[in-house]
């Protein structure tokens, strides 16, 4: 048959693949959405072992692989060297001190691994951290009585959180000065970072330069734009997340 | 000035591909989805997310421009102007026995196949973006408003955005690509008229259906076309020129809901 003997009208004849397709696309976006948390895990779990070689990182740019997205609510990231980093740590405590990198990495050092989890939805698993436990901090500038919580300022200016005392004082609280088996990059807030194992990555704040004590709850940044100040993993903000597992020393 | 143009009708020595609702509904759609590209792969690209910053500037713009998606498609389709989308639509949906056949040639634009106004590469990445797009948006809407649905499904949500994401950068990047590769196509979707020339050698069924000339042995009676642009579409309608009688299809295309 030849082609121009047909006679078909376009727009009136012919198999109506569109409708279909387009059904098609809402119903697999809507089983996506169902069962796309399994499914998720799973690439997850698949891609680590190639994004823990992968040079390029190419690997990481796969939907669903198990990485880390960077926020930064200022105009750039903020970058600071280990040598021009200090931590100022004041308040109702009774030796107010300035600690560079160097006093840090002289304590005793803590190390965890610990899923991040963020409220957004994403986690990236297994993430080992290396810092000093924010409780030898606090007990090295001396806690006043009275004192009940801590305000956590951030050297890109705007970044701030809060912790009750009794927050602050957990084992799996920690000034991080390593990640990821090395330096904190920028991106993911170095030099020093808090990491709050049992909290949403909210509260881990970046770009870390300055503990004040007080005796009041001051919300953090983004405690005022409507996430919760006491920020439990699977606890808060609507959530029901597994709490991360805690491991090491 | 001029009546408006209606799709699928001789002006002159061409054919308007476009009318004036469905090139505007394209470039105010084109822009809304460049942001949301544009946006979207700033907060999931890491490198760009460093680059950029202003999270919160990023994520509200992202947000507007998804928001604001659906309503040009809507004021064309319940306005008074939907006329030629809605008979593109038609168009783009159905495929013809030519059209399963032009996957298979590797010759397409000059072998005996008679493509229509669309080809089958144009339906198949029209049908995807048309799925794509109501996908994005809907977990879009679960994403943003994330604390009114359950955790699996916000997770799910996301899984499908994500992938969403990729699908759609690579629809629209074939899309930009092909259409420049063919600057009267380009022109047409400014302008909203294509030379019958043109018309005749890659959209020859389109062509002949406008033109009125069922079978492509007749020598070509195409007019010389001026160069694309020296024209402008309100000039290239004037009444002396005459807006070419409806085809013997258009009334078939008016009973369309």
């Amino acid at each position: 048959m030849g082609a121009r003997a047909d006679r078909e009208v376009e727009g009136r004849d012919g198999t109506p693949v569109g409708r279909r397709a387009v059904l098609g696309l809402l119903g697999l976006g809507t089983a996506g959405v169902l069962v796309g948390a399994r499914v998720q895990d799973k690439v997850a779990e698949g891609l680590a072992p190639i994004s823990a070689i992968d040079p390029t990182g190419l690997s990481d740019l796969v939907p669903g692989a198990g990485r880390f997205r960077i926020y930064t609510v200022t105009g750039d990231l903020p970058e600071m060297a280990r040598s021009a980093w200090r931590l100022r740590l004041g308040g109702l405590v009774d030796r107010p001190d300035t600690l560079t990198f160097a006093d840090l990495t002289e304590m005793e050092p803590v190390g965890l691994t610990a899923d991040f989890q963020c409220v957004t939805g994403w986690r990236v698993a297994d993430v080992p951290w290396k810092g000093v436990r924010l409780s030898d901090l606090l007990d090295r500038a001396g806690v006043q009585p009275g004192a009940t919580h801590l305000r956590l300022t951030s050297f890109d200016g705007v970044y701030t959180e809060s912790l009750t005392m009794e927050q602050a004082r957990r084992p799996d609280v920690i000034v991080a000065y390593e990640m990821l088996g090395g330096a904190i990059t920028k991106a993911h807030g170095g030099p020093v970072r808090l990491y709050v194992a049992p909290m949403y990555g909210y509260k881990s704040l970046k770009w870390l330069d300055g503990i004040e004590v007080t005796d009041h709850l001051e919300p953090g940044y983004w405690e005022h734009l409507g996430y919760d100040v006491d920020a439990w993993v699977g606890r808060s903000n609507g959530r029901d997340d597994e709490p991360p597992e805690v491991s090491g020393s | 000035m001029t009546a408006p143009a209606r799709v699928d009708t001789l002006v002159g020595d061409r054919l308007v591909r476009f009318d004036r609702a469905e090139r505007w509904l394209h470039w105010i759609n084109a822009t809304l989805v460049l942001v949301l590209i544009a946006t979207g792969s700033i907060m999931y690209i890491g490198a760009l997310s460093g680059l950029v910053g202003r999270r919160l500037l990023v994520r509200d713009l992202h947000v507007w421009s998804g928001l604001l998606l659906p309503i040009p498609f809507l004021a064309v389709v319940l306005g008074r102007w939907g006329r030629g989308f809605r008979s593109d639509c038609a168009r783009l949906g159905r495929f013809l026995t030519d059209d399963w056949r032009w996957f298979r040639r590797r010759e397409r634009r000059f072998g005996d196949l008679r493509v229509g106004k669309f080809n089958a590469g144009q339906k198949v990445n029209a049908i995807l973006v048309a799925g794509a797009l109501p996908v994005m948006f809907g977990t879009g809407l679960v994403l943003h408003w994330a604390r009114s649905f359950p955790e699996g499904i916000r997770t799910g949500a996301t899984f499908v955005h994500d992938w969403g994401y990729v699908a759609l950068g690579l629809l629209v990047a074939g899309h930009i690509v092909k259409a420049m590769a063919d600057p009267v196509a380009l022109h047409a979707m400014r302008t909203g008229l294509a030379p019958a020339r043109w018309a005749k050698a890659t959209h020859p069924r389109w062509h002949d259906e406008v033109v009125g000339e069922p079978t492509a042995d007749e020598p070509d009676e195409a007019v010389d076309h001026a160069e694309p642009g020296d024209h402008d579409h309100e000039g290239a309608l004037d009444p002396a020129g005459g807006v070419a009688s409806p085809t013997p299809y258009d009334g078939a295309r008016s009973d369309q809901p």
